[in-house]
């Protein structure tokens, strides 16, 4: 495999790694107002997340850090050429962040709820605001052949923005009803599991969607496959949660998510910027790439760096994987079962 | 304004507030971790409660850091993607690197830390806060590398065929001279502020304990005495080394962009010996050198960028002269210039703005020097200053470092225009690699977009400013006992015997110092 391909696959790893991680938290937020009904299941809920959605933005961080370092021309091109959108996920992501920290900094009923309020808006506006980047790249924006977006400010946010939006949505929902279940103990999980019945059939419907169309579209036999595994793991997941096996359901819906973007990147490999005005304005690898010299050198840093990052995450999940519970007299009951 | 105008007030508003936070993350972060080593070490309850009252001083910072640090990370792509797909073989991969070896590190740390009071094991438990720590160290120092190669590009040839840098020495990017040196400027100007807020704080709650009548044997006395003193330490210690450092800059300055120096001091003829000016009248606003008339220090000029008292130093006139000789009169006249196409090129910096940064850097420098002096001989043998100027006086002071930090930046970004990637004069001409802010701004976002994103990115700034604000300023006069950051009752008991908790014990709500729920 040559660097540029092993990049494209790392990038691609990088957003995968993102949506995983820091979609579980996106849901848990915005779920806030659906599942939380008393104050203390909300503080639950917030709990569950507290220790670990600053390391999960990193994912974010380095995976726009990692677009940039190896093939900046796909960044120079994709983010002007949304502009508004991505300043408003930024948005988002700062009032996110400022709430986690400033709710329990003051205490009132009213500072109290006008933070849960905005961590829930943040995370809305974040979740779709990605998800629409996220499918503009891989199905097309309206570029010419210098990269420069064409047809005013909104040209980006057609139906395929549309759709990203909605299936990085609905994935974090579940996502996060199925992590509570398995994260916290008394009315929150039954409330989370009862979600997470109803819905996974349906929120998985958007994403498989757009990974459908681009598998239509330039496909292979072995996208084709992955698309079909995560189809699949869509009634697995349902089927599982059903009988409240919710380790297994939380690994299910994940393999909806490894499945569904592996079919995406697969399929829109090697472009990264697909011209909705002409297939021969499109961005590929070759057109966005750094030197090998440079990809060389991170290919190395990374390759030793990155198994070290992952080690002390995965420590620092495993270091809070306890139940957690808002009941006084029953704290930290059981362990996770998986 | 056009599209390049307002996207640079976007980029200096936005960087400016960025580091506001970013030096009391790096300075207060080692502050704290050396408290709660501190603690750990002689368990005295003082530092327990310093590692808490001032640990989360730090955390509310930290958040407001992070949020601002991501627009950073998007705004080279969204604003400036001509100087993105320009510096791509380098850039990007300083970034990245920052991303993968000190966020990860900063951001997962500090989690642990914050959630792992009474859980993990104590001195795993401070090692993971030093970790956190060192993450931001490092994270200044991959950033800094990179702001530096655009200072000095090193470690790289021209591509023959795009006309862009092509990385082939990443090792010479990783220590280039110049990054070296603002990195160490940078980290010591951080420990500056965090040293100047301890003071000030400090000497503020001591006295006004004393005039309550609190007796100074109380836990709380000996917590605002520390803080006064080790504030005060290392105040001093880091206003020498700002200074060592600094001069240290000025002279890779002299070398490699003299038109920076030589507008720093207003000097527009070549003199040799060359002064150092302390103070210009005249219409410096009005960027015609000639205007400006200065008090100066004879020969100090010249030592500070050669180290003896003779070396001549090149005026703006003549720089500008060979500037244009070598690099074009006018911007070539091509679309990609805007509306700088074909129009002559200025290459000195804005005199006033260089000037007088340059000057209110080193200024508020002294003037922390000079508050933390007092606060320790004001302190001296338990004493406890009640003198409403000079408490008040150092609590006011507790901002003259962070001025100090924005000018200095605002001296070095600003002082390197027209360019964005600054020639470096240490390789022939034909090899050199240059790039003109005029040219760096994305081409094909509207002016409206941008004004967009500026206006509503000022105000929710400053909305944060506010609350952020009105929170610490609520937070430090409650002081340790009473606030948030108090040590939960039957957590970590203050002055028990090094014990660890047991690792299984859930934290109990209080127990969570900040982030969280
Ligand atoms: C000298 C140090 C320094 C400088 C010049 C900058 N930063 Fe910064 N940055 C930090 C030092 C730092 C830090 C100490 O590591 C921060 C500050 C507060 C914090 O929370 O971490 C941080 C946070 C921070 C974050 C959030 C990290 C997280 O989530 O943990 C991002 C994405 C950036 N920065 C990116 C940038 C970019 C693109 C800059 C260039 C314009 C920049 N920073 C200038
Ligand atoms: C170390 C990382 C940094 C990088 C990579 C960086 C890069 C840049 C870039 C690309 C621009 C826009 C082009 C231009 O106007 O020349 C700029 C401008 C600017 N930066 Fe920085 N910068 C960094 C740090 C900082 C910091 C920490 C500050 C201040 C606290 C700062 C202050 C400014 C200002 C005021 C401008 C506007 C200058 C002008 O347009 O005249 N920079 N910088
Ligand atoms: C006491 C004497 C000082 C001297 C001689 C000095 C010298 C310098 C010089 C020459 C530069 C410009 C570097 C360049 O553009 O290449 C600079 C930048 C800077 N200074 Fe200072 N400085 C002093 C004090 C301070 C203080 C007290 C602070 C803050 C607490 C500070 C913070 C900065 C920062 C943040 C920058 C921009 C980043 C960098 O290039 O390092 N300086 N200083």
């Amino acid at each position: 495999m040559d660097l540029q391909t092993l990049w494209f696959a790392a990038v691609a790893l990088l957003w995968t790694g993102f949506l995983l991680l820091e979609g579980f938290d996106f849901g848990v937020a915005a779920l806030l107002p659906v599942l939380g009904r008393r104050p203390a299941d909300r503080h639950l809920m917030l709990r569950s997340i507290g220790p670990l959605w600053d390391g999960n933005e990193v994912w974010l961080i380095t995976a726009a850090g990692a677009v940039f370092a190896a093939f900046p021309g796909w960044y120079a091109t994709w983010l002007p050429a949304l502009y508004l959108p991505f300043v408003l996920v930024l948005f988002g992501l700062i009032i996110r962040a400022v709430a986690f920290e400033w709710r329990h900094s003051h205490h009132t009923e009213r500072w109290d709820s006008t933070w849960t309020h905005v961590i829930t808006t943040g995370s809305l506006i974040a979740a779709a605001g990605i998800g629409a980047a996220l499918a503009a790249t891989t199905l097309g924006l309206p570029i010419d052949g210098d990269g420069n977006r064409v047809g005013g400010p909104f040209a980006g946010l057609g139906w395929p923005a549309l759709l990203g939006a909605v299936a990085v949505l609905g994935f974090s929902l579940v996502h996060g009803a199925v992590f509570l279940a398995l994260k916290t103990d008394g009315p929150v999980r039954l409330a989370a599991r009862a979600f997470a019945r109803r819905w996974s059939p349906v929120a998985a419907l958007p994403l498989l969607g757009w990974a459908g169309l681009l598998q239509l579209h330039s496909g292979t036999v072995l996208t084709g496959a992955l698309w079909l595994v995560a189809a699949l793991a869509v009634v697995v997941t349902w089927a599982r949660i059903r009988v409240d096996r919710e380790g297994q359901a939380f690994t299910a819906w994940a393999v909806v998510l490894l499945g569904s973007a592996a079919t995406v990147f697969g399929a829109v490999y090697p472009v990264v910027v697909p011209s909705t005005i002409d297939p021969a304005f499109d961005v590929t690898i070759s057109d966005a790439s750094v030197s090998n010299y440079t990809l060389t050198i991170m290919t190395w840093t990374t390759g030793i760096a990155l198994p070290v990052v992952l080690g002390y995450q995965a420590w620092t999940y495993w270091v809070f994987r306890k139940r957690l519970s808002a009941e006084p007299g029953t704290p930290h009951a059981e362990p996770v079962s998986a | 304004m056009d599209v390049l105008d307002i996207a640079r007030w976007q980029f200096g508003i936005t960087t400016v507030y960025h580091f506001l936070m970013v030096p009391l993350t790096i300075g207060l972060g080692v502050l704290v971790a050396v408290m709660h080593t501190m603690w750990v070490r002689t368990s005295k309850p003082e530092w327990l409660r310093m590692t808490r009252f001032w640990g989360r001083v730090y955390l509310i910072n930290f958040v407001l850091g992070v949020a601002t640090g991501l627009v950073q990370e998007f705004q080279f792509g969204l604003a400036w993607s001509e100087y993105s797909r320009f510096v791509g073989d380098v850039f990007g991969s300083l970034l990245a690197l920052e991303a993968l070896l000190a966020f990860f590190l900063e951001s997962t740390f500090l989690g642990l830390w914050i959630f792992g009071w009474g859980r993990i094991p104590k001195k795993l438990h401070l090692a993971s806060l030093w970790a956190a720590v060192i993450g931001s160290i490092v994270s200044a120092y991959f950033i800094i590398a990179a702001n530096s190669w655009m200072q000095h590009p090193v470690g790289v040839v021209v591509d023959d065929a795009t006309g862009r840098p092509l990385q082939v020495d990443f090792g010479a990017v990783l220590t280039n001279n110049t990054a070296l040196a603002a990195f160490s400027h940078t980290i010591v100007g951080s420990l500056l502020v965090a040293g100047a807020l301890l003071v000030g704080i400090g000497l503020w709650h001591l006295r006004r304990r004393k005039l309550a009548g609190a007796p100074a044997t109380e836990v709380d006395h000996a917590v605002w005495r520390r803080s006064v003193r080790l504030g005060g330490v290392v105040s001093l210690a880091a206003f020498v080394l700002v200074a060592v450092t600094g001069d240290l800059q000025a002279k890779l300055m002299y070398q490699q962009q003299p038109l920076k120096m030589s507008s720093a001091e207003a000097l527009c003829e070549t003199e040799a010996p060359a002064p150092f000016s302390v103070f210009a009248f005249g219409k410096l606003g009005s960027n015609e050198c000639d205007d400006v008339h200065s008090w100066t220090v004879p020969y100090l000029l010249s030592y500070l960028a050669h180290g003896d008292f003779s070396t001549a130093v090149p005026g703006v006139n003549e720089l500008q002269e060979e500037y244009s000789a070598v690099y074009g009169a006018t911007y070539p006249d091509d679309p990609s210039f805007g509306d700088k196409a074909g129009e002559p090129i200025d290459y000195a910096p804005v005199l006033a703005v260089t000037y007088w940064n340059f000057r209110l850097m080193i200024g508020m420098g002294v003037v922390s020097a000079g508050v933390a002096a007092y606060a320790l001989w004001a302190t001296r043998k338990e004493r406890v200053p009640t003198s409403r100027i000079g408490v008040y006086g150092s609590l006011l002071a507790v901002g003259a470092p962070f001025l100090a930090n924005a000018s200095g930046w605002i001296f070095t970004e600003m002082g390197r225009q027209p360019f964005v990637v600054y020639p470096n004069p240490d390789v022939p001409v034909a090899d050199q690699v240059w790039f003109f802010t005029a040219q760096a701004v994305s081409p094909g976002i509207t002016a409206a977009e941008v004004w967009t994103s500026l206006i509503s990115l000022t105000a929710v700034y400053g909305a944060l400013a506010v609350v952020e604000l009105w929170l610490i300023v609520r937070f430090v006069h409650r002081g340790v006992t009473t606030g948030d950051g108090a040590p939960a009752p039957g957590h970590a008991p203050e002055g028990t015997p090094d014990e660890d908790l047991p690792g299984g014990r859930d934290a109990t709500d209080d127990d969570v110092l900040s982030f969280a729920y």
